[in-house]
């Protein structure tokens, strides 16, 4: 009886709660949209029509705006920057997945300390290394090449890799470890045939956060490809603003344009976050 | 064949914290033969290193001293898989992304074994065990009884010298529980292996056990078949560890009465006396004015008197449960309830007065300091 009175009080409240909470939700995005709606109205519009007066005006007539100038102005560095991001994405989360599987599944001694080495990596500003860097980076031979960058990329992105790998395969019982090794599984086995096909939801995260990072990113991209034909998209965003006068309508426009890939990762890789994967190996 | 043999020779496991400095030793240098075909139970309280004894076992925990061979052959450096055991977790341990036929075959496959062999194992296996029409489904649609059958498959196919289970039941509901049980045992009785089961719950060591190792922080207490160590128990703690509800346990002293021995609890207020005769006599009169522990089961408490080997106990009644076929008294006693088990023929009643006999033929007297048996 109690169950029934309490769900009926339960209901009305609640919903009524629901529905200032979804107002207010709806107030911080329309705030957060903002800025988007600006940049999307003004990259529309003719670089002539674009002005502080009318910045919150739709475009008067359709046409590519600056988004046509933008598009041949950062195709090709769009380009380069998937041969950065995609190479180093890839390396980096197949690493990291070994690491972080090493360190929370087959622990040596020492391995806490190599762990907290390994992590204290992510606190290190990139600033404070960019000399030494570039130093041996020129050492290897590897400065002002695209491989060169990718090789940064993937090994600023290891400490955070290897910690979301870690955490994820702490969270699969050891038993399952130790079951493979009593079927007769090794190290190799175990990971290949049992954890890998378990981390999926691990491998998402971990790509949807590095290909945003290192698409994001413009200071070794401006520092270690001194080159304009292998600059990366962020500095040739940077570039788009002359040195006298900037077109605001093809700025703006190629914003939208360079931040369209790390959109379409997440939206098409967002699909593939699956719950509850490893439901079934264990009670519950 | 002794094949399926286990041997434990001066088992020690000691942990170490990272930098290799011993934190806590959970075996203590144990020795246990466990006879080929023989369903041994490892029982006791959690932290008594059961389960560490069992890991050591199956090769999963490095083993700090002594030795354990399996058959002929020392084990203590073999992989698990090469050990001839096969094991069965708590918690199932499947492989969520594989299809149960998967998660049987998977340990024949890495053994490279020949595909047709795979596939009829499996499926006689299967069948045996009623999971042949669920092969493709993954564990997730599976009950908790299914799955933990498929466990077992999986430990069946690799057709292992020993089986080793490591608190195979306790994420069972009740009713599954006993049924897993009783399968359990009855696979025992058809493959005929060396099994190691490892449980915190007596009612499964009694039940399922040809032997019984009970185990209490890191030692053997006892090893016994069930009947022995339920009537003959060697020390305190597995005279209150067996049997439900425990031994009645009063500490006391054996004094000369009038008529005989008898003994007196140590207690200001309610101590019962009790008084001895027959062979409980010649034990207790080794120990007259020594601190002890007088046992008796609750069962071995009866409302009548019997010729000459009962002693009558007065009391008060401090609670009574009656279950319909008998009734549990709790008794008033001067070191804690003396529980009866008596047939269920009448209701009692709190502060009601009572006498019951005790069945001396089956007391057992342990000393109080060394917590071993007199005999």
């Amino acid at each position: 009886m109690s169950i029934f009175t309490s769900g009926v009080r339960a209901e009305l409240p609640r919903k009524f709660r629901d529905y200032v909470i979804l107002g207010f939700l709806i107030l911080c995005l329309l705030f957060f949209l903002m800025p988007f709606y600006v940049m999307i109205v003004n990259g529309l519009k003719e670089a002539t029509s674009v002005s502080v007066s009318t910045m919150w005006n739709l475009p008067t007539q359709l046409s590519g705006g600056g988004f046509v100038e933008a598009f041949q102005r950062l195709g090709p560095s769009m380009g380069n920057s998937l041969l950065i991001a995609i190479p180093a994405t890839i390396i980096s989360a197949c690493w990291g997945s070994v690491n972080g599987y090493l360190f929370a599944k087959w622990k040596f001694r020492g391995s806490n300390i190599l762990f907290a080495l390994l992590v204290f990596g992510m606190f290190i500003p990139y600033q404070s290394i960019l000399i030494p860097l570039i130093q041996f980076l020129e050492m290897i031979r590897l400065y002002g090449t695209i491989p060169g960058l990718v090789a940064v990329h993937v090994i600023y992105g290891l400490p955070i890799v290897s910690l979301i790998f870690r955490n994820y395969f702490t969270n699969i019982p050891d038993e399952m470890v130790e079951a493979a090794r009593i079927d007769g599984a090794g190290l190799v086995r175990i990971f290949t045939n049992v954890m890998l096909p378990l981390s999926l939801p691990a491998f998402v995260v971990v790509c949807i956060f590095q290909f945003t990072n290192i698409w994001n990113d413009f200071l070794f991209g401006v520092t270690i490809l001194t080159n304009p034909q292998a600059q990366p998209v962020t500095v040739a965003l940077n570039n788009l603003q002359g040195s006298y006068s900037v077109d605001w309508n093809v700025v703006m426009a190629g914003a939208i344009t360079a931040a369209l890939p790390t959109a379409l990762v997440y939206i098409f890789l967002g699909r593939f976050f699956i719950r509850g994967l490893l439901a079934g190996s264990v009670k519950g | 064949m002794n094949d399926g043999a286990v041997h434990i020779t001066d088992l020690v496991k000691t942990y170490t914290d990272d930098r290799g400095r011993p934190t806590f030793t959970a075996v203590k240098k144990i020795n246990l033969e466990i006879n080929n075909g023989e369903f041994m139970v490892l029982v006791g309280p959690s932290g008594c290193g059961k389960t560490t004894t069992l890991r050591m076992v199956a090769g999963l925990e490095k083993i700090t001293s002594g030795t354990i061979s399996i058959g002929d052959r020392v084990v203590n450096d073999l992989e698990p898989k090469d050990r001839g055991i096969a094991m069965v977790f708590q918690n199932y341990a499947l492989y969520p992304h594989m299809s149960i036929f998967n998660n049987m075959a998977f340990g024949l496959q890495l053994a490279k074994k020949k595909k047709d062999f795979i596939q009829e194992t499996v499926s006689r296996t299967s069948k045996a065990l009623g999971l042949d029409h669920m092969l493709e489904r993954k564990p997730q649609a599976l009950s908790g009884g299914q799955r933990q059958r498929v466990a077992l498959g999986r430990a069946i196919v690799r057709n292992p010298q020993v089986f080793l289970f490591d608190e195979p039941l306790s994420n069972l509901d009740a009713k599954m529980r006993v049924q897993m049980r009783s399968e359990i045992s009855r696979l025992h009785g058809q493959l005929g292996n060396t099994m190691i089961y490892v449980t915190h719950d007596q009612v499964e060591a009694m039940t399922m056990g040809d032997r019984i190792c009970v185990m209490k922080d890191g030692l053997i207490m006892q090893v016994a078949d069930p009947l022995t160590l339920y009537r003959q128990p060697e020390n305190l703690f597995v005279a209150g560890f067996i049997g439900s509800p425990p031994m009645n346990l009063l500490k006391g002293k054996v004094e000369k009465g009038d008529g005989g021995l008898v003994f007196k609890e140590t207690a200001n207020e309610n101590a019962v006396t009790i008084p001895l005769k027959g062979p409980v006599e010649t034990i207790a009169a080794k120990v007259v004015g020594k601190s002890i522990v007088f046992g008796i089961r609750p069962e071995h408490l009866t409302e009548e008197s019997k010729n000459g080997s009962t002693a009558p106990v007065s009391s008060t009644i401090d609670i009574a449960e009656p279950m319909g076929s008998e009734s549990l008294v709790y008794m008033r006693a001067g070191t804690g309830n003396l529980i009866a088990r008596i047939h269920g023929e009448a209701l009692y009643h709190m502060g009601q007065p009572i006498t019951v006999y005790v069945n001396l033929d089956k007391v057992a007297l342990f000393d109080a300091e060394t917590e071993s048996v007199i005999r």
